[in-house]
């Protein structure tokens, strides 16, 4: 099967200041279906760069990038609007929900810019609502972000990413506004959403967060040192397991046998 | 995007930011309010003009004499008398589509009555004139043509008159005096008030004009000729009628009259109101163009405080023209909402002004289209910089933005 993301020594330079700085030096990368991985790298490593190129946010300067078979480094401004609401789903750092607009509201917006298909209000309202279920926010449908948790935001904003079922799921460290057990959690809806097959890339420089992805990608300097395999991958709910009786046995919380 | 989605999202935008929303919209609400009140009142004083102008008459023409000149000097207009109540009697026998001729003849006496005296405007006139004026006779009637060819001493009289002469009882049957000659009042007219020109019309004593040449002023002259024609559209041939005839009957000597006709009066008068209208409209304009400037200058406001859900919006996929759509809707609803509310000020207002100080006022139809129309174009033309810099914004840079 032809791999999902296929990325050609691209390159990107930006000549707007007084020297032009080379951000990725020619990266090759394929992602196949059902993949789950991290891209780590220090600051000024080009992984926001590469990111961006990812996410159909930012054309490369030199390279071929296909996503799902399209050539996307040739489209214009609008076709790759189209793109990115067809084939990409977005996770921000910082949420970047609608303020003052509900959650569902906040995950029916994919699908109102959506060209090729044209969906009736209500199936918009439905799939939204099918959305936020997978997340476990169902309940939670009718608050505004300022109502919700930093875990909560984040969880409407994997469910808006979903709802227009992208070929891969971009996360631009999802996990860099949580706490460590929000995060574990956040990871874990991830995992289960990988599970179910679908592809996901995130930015993070956090390594244990990366250690719930299958596979690693190290940038140093706008090229990729170090591409591998996650051995001992963390799984979310073993996690979220021990934190729990670490907790108890710490009197952060109850434990179940108190009450 | 849909139209409707659109229209929501920028509805809800404006509502998240109600008060500013209003305060942005005042300056369209004044602009609108002003140009609805003003025009309003334009309309309702030219319609007071026009009503004052049609209680002159309508379709009337009047023949003045010429001016006089001997030996290089010369008199003004209507200083020669060499209208004679044969011209009258010519127009009246040969000229078609007309309903009515009045030679007329005026001076000002000293009227006594009842051991009273006022000095007034006293009128020769033919049976015709409250009919060519649009005058009634409210009490009594007017004297007949009978009365003209008998040079009967009859009077009607003003309202005025009556005040001044007869303040407590029926004037009718009543004799007055005028140069010492008694008159007989047979009717009085109805209250007319204060012409275009600030006289007062009801100071008036109507006699027959036949009575007022021979035992009154003496003269074989008359001051003009009333004309009533029979209808508006054919009131310039009339003229050109009356015009040819009386020189036909100079027989070749110079035409010594002048012929002028209702529309021209009321032509004037009309201007004066117009010039306002349009001076104080201009002024309302440069307000709506003020308000329309506090809608872009908020609206430039919005887009940067946006910036990072137009980032999120061009992000998940939304093209430059669905950001554009989405704030030029903002605008044009801030400002057509603004323009309704105007309407409903000016409305106010200007009721206001009739019911307080006596404005006279006509809300104009039109004007309330224009004033939805104009809103709209400021809408989208002052929406427009501040929509086209939210497209163009780079999805990047937005989300980033602080």
């Amino acid at each position: 099967m032809a791999p999902v993301v296929q990325i050609k020594d691209i390159h990107k330079i930006y000549d707007s200041g007084e020297v032009p700085v080379h951000a990725v030096r020619g990266v090759s990368l394929d992602i196949h279906k059902g993949e789950f991985v991290a891209l780590m790298g220090a600051s000024g490593s080009g992984k926001s760069t590469l990111m961006n190129m990812l996410g159909c946010l930012d054309r490369p300067t030199r390279g071929t990038y296909k996503l799902d078979g399209i050539d996307v480094s040739a489209l214009d401004r609008n076709e790759l609007a189209d793109i990115r609401n067809q084939k990409l789903g977005f996770v921000f750092q910082g949420f970047n929900l609608l303020a003052r607009t509900t959650a569902l509201e906040n995950v029916e917006l994919p699908m109102l810019y959506g060209r090729t298909r044209k969906l009736s209000t209500s199936e918009i309202r439905e799939r939204a609502h099918h959305c936020l279920e997978i997340v476990g926010l169902a309940n939670r449908a009718d608050h505004m972000p300022n109502q919700l948790s930093g875990g909560q935001q984040q969880r409407v904003a994997i469910a808006r990413g979903l709802v227009n079922e992208p070929q891969v799921l971009l996360a631009d460290e999802p996990t860099g506004n949580l706490d460590s057990k929000t995060s574990i959690e956040v990871m874990g809806v991830f995992q289960r959403l990988n599970d179910e097959g679908i592809s996901i890339v995130m930015v993070t420089h956090e390594l244990d967060i990366a250690h719930y992805c299958k596979r690693n990608l190290i940038l140093r300097d706008g090229v990729v040192v170090r591409d591998e395999a996650v051995a001992n991958r963390s799984i979310a709910a073993v996690e979220l397991a021990k934190l729990k009786s670490a907790e108890a046995a710490a009197k952060l919380t109850a434990s179940p046998a108190a009450h | 995007m849909r139209f409707s989605v659109v229209f929501l999202v920028a509805l809800r935008a404006l509502r998240r930011n109600t008060m500013r929303s209003i305060l942005t919209s005042l300056g369209i609400i004044i602009g609108i309010g002003a140009v609805i009140a003003i025009v309003s009142m334009g309309n309702g004083t030219k319609a007071r003009v026009e009503a004052q102008v049609a209680a002159l008459g309508q379709n009337i023409i009047t023949v003045y004499p010429g001016s006089f000149s001997s030996g290089g000097m010369r008199g003004g207009f209507g200083s020669s008398a060499t209208l004679t109540v044969e011209d009258a009697e010519a127009i009246m026998a040969e000229i078609a589509d007309i309903d009515g001729v009045s030679p007329e003849v005026r001076d000002r006496n000293q009227v006594l009555a009842n051991g009273l005296n006022w000095n007034t405007n006293v009128y020769g006139e033919s049976p015709d004139y409250p009919y060519i004026k649009n005058w009634n006779v409210v009490q009594g009637a007017m004297f007949t043509e009978q009365d003209v060819k008998s040079l009967a001493k009859v009077a009607v009289i003003g309202k005025t008159v009556v005040d001044n002469l007869f303040p407590n009882e029926d004037p009718i049957g009543q004799t007055l005096r005028i140069r010492n000659l008694p008159f007989r009042v047979v009717g009085v007219l109805d209250v007319k008030g204060f012409s275009l020109f600030g006289s007062d019309q009801d100071d008036v004593v109507i006699i027959p004009y036949s009575s007022h040449m021979r035992r009154v002023s003496r003269r074989t002259s008359i001051s003009s000729i009333l004309v009533q024609g029979a209808s508006a559209e054919k009131l310039d041939v009339v003229k050109q009628r009356i015009e040819d005839l009386l020189t036909q009957r100079r027989k070749g000597r110079e035409p010594d009259f002048t012929v002028r006709t209702q529309e021209e009066l009321a032509q004037t008068a009309t201007e004066t109101t117009k010039a306002m209208t349009v001076l104080l409209s201009c002024i309302a304009f440069v307000s709506l163009a003020v308000g329309g400037i506090g809608v872009m200058n908020i609206m430039l406001v919005s887009v940067t405080e946006r910036t990072r859900e137009i980032g999120i919006r061009l992000a998940i996929g939304a093209h430059g023209s669905d950001v554009l759509t989405q704030f030029l809707i903002e605008a044009v609803l801030l400002s057509v909402l603004g323009g309704i509310l105007g309407i409903l000020c000016g409305i106010g207002a200007s009721e206001l002004g009739s019911i307080y100080m006596g404005f006279p006022t006509l809300i104009a139809p039109w004007s309330i289209f224009v004033a939805v129309g104009v809103s709209t174009a400021v809408g989208l033309i002052f929406g427009f910089f501040p929509a086209l810099k939210a497209a163009k914004l780079d999805p990047i840079d937005a989300l980033r933005y602080e």
